[in-house]
């Protein structure tokens, strides 16, 4: 370690990633050098699917199933497709799974690295600017096959409700009022949320809705992981309100995908 | 031609140190404690938003006394360090001793080979999951390091500071215990009361999931005294 980098050359100020480009430019992934002209099949890689968020009375629920596929095979069973990005945020991830990874651990740095230098943390809008900034970084990459679209949500400290943003690879950046999925079976998910959506829903009834959502997605898309009763793989659960992210416990999501699948609906499968 | 004038590497040196010295002492002080569950910070410090205590990852907090837009200037390069080792590698793999060694590393090249030396001194601490791994670091302006336990002092006025907070140290104190203590030697032998506004509080709380640093609000520190 040494400082000589950052006292020589220009200040980068908040950004992580400004400091990266300054000091160890191979952390940063190299969009600029994609070879365009070797074909290459994107979907012998990992990729990640069906990721949904929806608000309720007191912030928002993100849920993500477990599956990845590398074409038709199934790459990983119990992958974690909802990360927190910071205390009262959450980032959710579909496309291939390692470009995604790579981009939520940076802008996880990224949004507390500004938080310690500045002093204070980016608002909302800025922390989903930001996200807006690195998946267009990424537009090369996409054009390859290599494509990320997260979805971005949390509880607004200073509007005190929570917010739910979707993205597409070139980073634009649309906010939704209620609900939104990405994913290879989002198209099912977001049917079943629009179904049954409360926006004065509480917590208890909009973490069912989100998970039946999944169970509906795996049902029809073979993208999707459904419940797995053998090896107790179900989807993962976050929820973000006042008090912060804050996962759902393995034995909780347990318990209600059990409860859901012996109703009368099946857990959303018809 | 003209003869530069001679000056021998001491007097170099003693006058450097003189410098760095008076410049420290004309700010104001700043102690850390070891309490029972990590380590606290207190400062006087008439500024709200300059602070002296700060944040620079999960389990290390950094501490300066002196020119303010030198130690956080120092500050700024260790959060970055920080975090782009901790991305480059694995968050368990920042540790304070390294982050140390650079500053005194910094700290010494300025102070011998640039014209003026940093006034400043600085203080590196991580708590530990158990008190017995709490380490603090104290660099002083000419890349000094010194592994510190119990308590540290930082700036001018040691000794007054020294007699109360050695007199009112033990292993163990509460949080409460160790900021009033804190907060008191830091008056040294002068009778005036505590000023809350003057204050500033910064603590790591080693039970923390995460980041373990913790800033006291002026509400919090009201209900202590």
């Amino acid at each position: 370690m040494d400082f000589s980098k950052i006292t020589q050359l220009s200040d980068p100020g908040t950004s992580f990633i400004e400091y990266l480009r300054v000091a160890q430019p191979d952390l940063l992934p190299d969009v600029n050098n994609v070879d365009f002209t070797t074909a290459f099949d994107a979907r012998t890689l990992p990729h990640a699917t069906t990721v949904v968020a929806l608000t309720y009375k007191d912030g928002v629920i993100m849920a993500g199933d477990r599956r990845a596929t590398a074409g038709l095979s199934i790459a990983h069973r119990k992958m974690d497709k909802v990360l927190p990005a910071d205390s009262h945020s959450g980032i959710a991830i579909a496309g291939t799974a390692g470009i995604a990874m790579e981009l939520v651990r940076l802008f996880q740095v990224q949004l507390e690295h500004y938080e310690k230098m500045a002093g204070e943390e980016l608002s909302f809008e800025g922390k989903a600017n930001q996200l807006s900034f690195m998946i267009r970084n990424n537009l090369p990459m996409a054009m390859q096959g290599l494509l990320v679209v997260p979805l971005f949500a949390g509880y607004d400290l200073t509007r005190k409700i929570g917010r739910v943003f979707s993205y597409d690879a070139t980073g634009g950046r649309y906010e939704e009022t209620d609900y939104t999925a990405t994913g290879s079976g989002s198209v099912h998910a977001k049917n079943w949320i629009k179904a049954a959506y409360d926006r004065q829903a509480q917590a208890d009834e909009a973490i069912d809705v989100a998970i039946r959502s999944l169970f509906a997605a795996a049902d029809e898309d073979a993208g999707t992981g459904g419940p797995d009763l053998v090896r107790k793989i179900f989807p993962s659960v976050a929820t973000i309100n006042a008090e912060g992210f804050q996962y759902l416990s393995d034995d909780e999501i347990e318990q209600r995908a059990n409860v859901l699948l012996a109703g009368p609906e099946q857990g959303g499968a018809q | 031609m003209t003869t530069p004038f001679y000056v021998s590497p001491e007097q170099m040196m003693k006058d450097r140190a003189d410098y760095a010295r008076k410049g420290i002492a004309r700010g104001r002080s700043l102690v850390a404690i070891e309490y029972l569950d990590g380590i606290v910070m207190v400062a006087e410090n008439p500024s709200k938003t300059l602070n002296k205590i700060s944040e620079i990852y999960d389990r290390i907090a950094f501490a300066g006394v002196g020119k303010y837009n030198e130690f956080q200037m120092l500050r700024n390069a260790g959060v970055r360090l920080a975090d782009q080792k901790g991305y480059a590698y694995s968050r368990e793999d920042v540790v304070a001793n390294e982050l140390a060694n650079t500053y005194a590393q910094s700290l010494g090249q300025v102070f011998t080979n640039e014209m003026k030396p940093f006034e400043v001194e600085i203080l590196v601490a991580q708590v530990g999951k158990a008190s017995s791994e709490d380490e603090i670091f104290h660099i002083l302006y000419d890349g000094t390091v010194m592994d510190v336990e119990d308590y540290c002092i930082l700036g001018g006025n040691k000794d007054d500071i020294e007699a109360k907070l050695s007199a009112g140290f033990e292993k163990d104190l509460t949080l409460t215990q160790a900021i009033v203590l804190g907060a008191s030697s830091l008056r040294g032998n002068s009778e005036t009361d505590i000023d809350i506004a003057q204050l500033e509080v910064g603590y790591l709380d080693r039970n923390a999931t995460r980041r373990c640093f913790k800033r006291m609000k002026k509400d919090e520190l009201e209900e202590i005294f």
